[in-house]
């Protein structure tokens, strides 16, 4: 059984066609790297894919719950991350420690999101994708900002993501450690 | 549902949204009497409608901080994705917003109507009409704050909307602090109150689903 499913699926922004006619089919332990230049819809395909964003033309079907990591961190500035990140524990019903430590995260639990670096911001919306336990991971340019570690603990959390069964979906313009995946070029 | 009204409670009281309405109504409080002199019999008369000309005005100021920041920060795409509908966001800011804004203002009703030196069957009216028409100030600072999330200046929009929609609110609840004030203002200032309250998880909502695109 797939987990999400998109068929013949068109996206016009603004007046100008990005894409049209795309199939793409993700199954358990699946994994689809979108690619493409600047402005292609990599972008509005990951926010079609999640339901954020209406399809012009064409079906999608989303079978399991999915998490989103995009350019929107979702974390009170103000807050301590692991309190942030805790309060979207709740509501997936998870604890975030083990994804924060995942993601290297672990020592900067008291630190106040809005004194974190481009990376570490990073690291930490992965780190609630990887707390939430959906079986479709949606990412958006997930390595931007991350240094060499942090691209490495991407790679091992969507392998180990992939072997457990979920499937993920990531649009990106550097490689990604995702062997085996189907490609998607717009 | 829990989670997101302990959130916007927490918003509300760390980032200012709720004492900033506080400051500005006892501003106006304060003021008043300033400009009209102390000729007490005139403020009893003209104080509770002021009072309510302020909670009118203190009702817009926390606009920009209710949705946008959501928006913006990503917080509404997060909560769409985990399938949280927009009218239960709606419903929980809503909520939130009323605790943080309308049981302080009641509160700094007191201290307001000594100022104005209303006497007490006034300020008792005056805070009954609070009680039933701060819902309907918070609900419609909710609509206007989820139509106005995405633009670049929504300070004078934001009062252009808001104020017009927010008048029967005003003569009903100015109205019932009136000497005769009937039991007829209580009434309509609640029922037009109700229908703000009824109305905004969905308008928010629409408009929170709109912005998106």
């Amino acid at each position: 059984m797939s987990l999400l499913e998109l068929r013949a699926v068109a996206c016009i922004r603004g007046g100008r066609l990005l894409f049209e006619s795309l199939d793409l089919v993700l199954d358990p332990g699946g994994a689809a790297l979108v690619t493409g230049p600047n402005g292609a819809g990599k972008s509005s395909l990951i926010r079609i894919a999640a339901g954020l964003l209406a399809a012009s033309a064409g079906t999608v079907e989303r079978k399991a719950a999915a998490a989103l990591a995009d350019e929107g961190l979702a974390l009170d500035p103000r807050l301590a991350l692991g309190r942030a990140l805790g309060f979207w524990g709740r509501l997936d019903g998870a604890e975030a420690d083990e994804a924060m430590a995942a993601m290297g995260l672990a020592a900067l639990a008291e630190m106040p999101v809005r004194m974190l670096s481009t990376g570490q911001r990073k690291r930490a919306a992965l780190a609630r994708v990887l707390a939430g336990r959906a079986p479709l991971w949606l990412l958006d340019e997930p390595a931007n900002g991350l240094d060499g570690d942090g691209q490495a603990r991407l790679e091992a959390a969507m392998a180990a993501h992939r072997a457990g069964g979920g499937a993920i979906l990531a649009a990106s313009h550097q490689p990604l450690g995702l062997p085996g995946a189907a490609r998607v070029d717009l | 549902m829990m989670p997101l009204l302990l959130r916007e409670l927490r918003l509300a009281a760390t980032g200012g949204s709720a004492a900033l309405p506080l400051v500005f109504f006892l501003l106006v409080a304060a003021l008043f009497p300033f400009a009209i002199g102390p000729d007490s019999a005139l403020l009893g008369r003209t104080g509770g409608g002021a009072l309510w000309v302020a909670a009118l005005l203190a009702a817009l100021l926390p606009v920009d901080r209710l949705v946008e920041p959501d928006r913006a920060s990503g917080v509404l795409d997060q909560l769409a994705v985990r399938g949280i509908s927009e009218e239960n966001v709606a419903l929980a800011k809503l909520a939130g917003h009323w605790l943080s804004f309308g049981p302080p203002l009641m509160l700094a009703a007191l201290p307001a109507a000594a100022l104005m030196k209303l006497p007490a069957p006034v300020l008792a009216r005056l805070e009954l009409g609070l009680l039933a028409g701060t819902p309907g100030l918070a609900a419609l600072t909710l609509i206007v704050a989820a139509l106005t999330s995405g633009l670049r200046t929504t300070g004078a929009l934001a009062g252009l909307l808001m104020l017009p929609l927010a008048v029967p609110i005003l003569i009903f609840g100015a109205g019932l602090t009136e000497p005769d004030g009937s039991a007829g203002a209580l009434k309509l200032l609640a029922a037009a109150s109700l229908l703000l309250v009824a109305v905004a998880p969905f308008a928010a909502g629409a408009a929170m689903r709109a912005a998106r695109d």
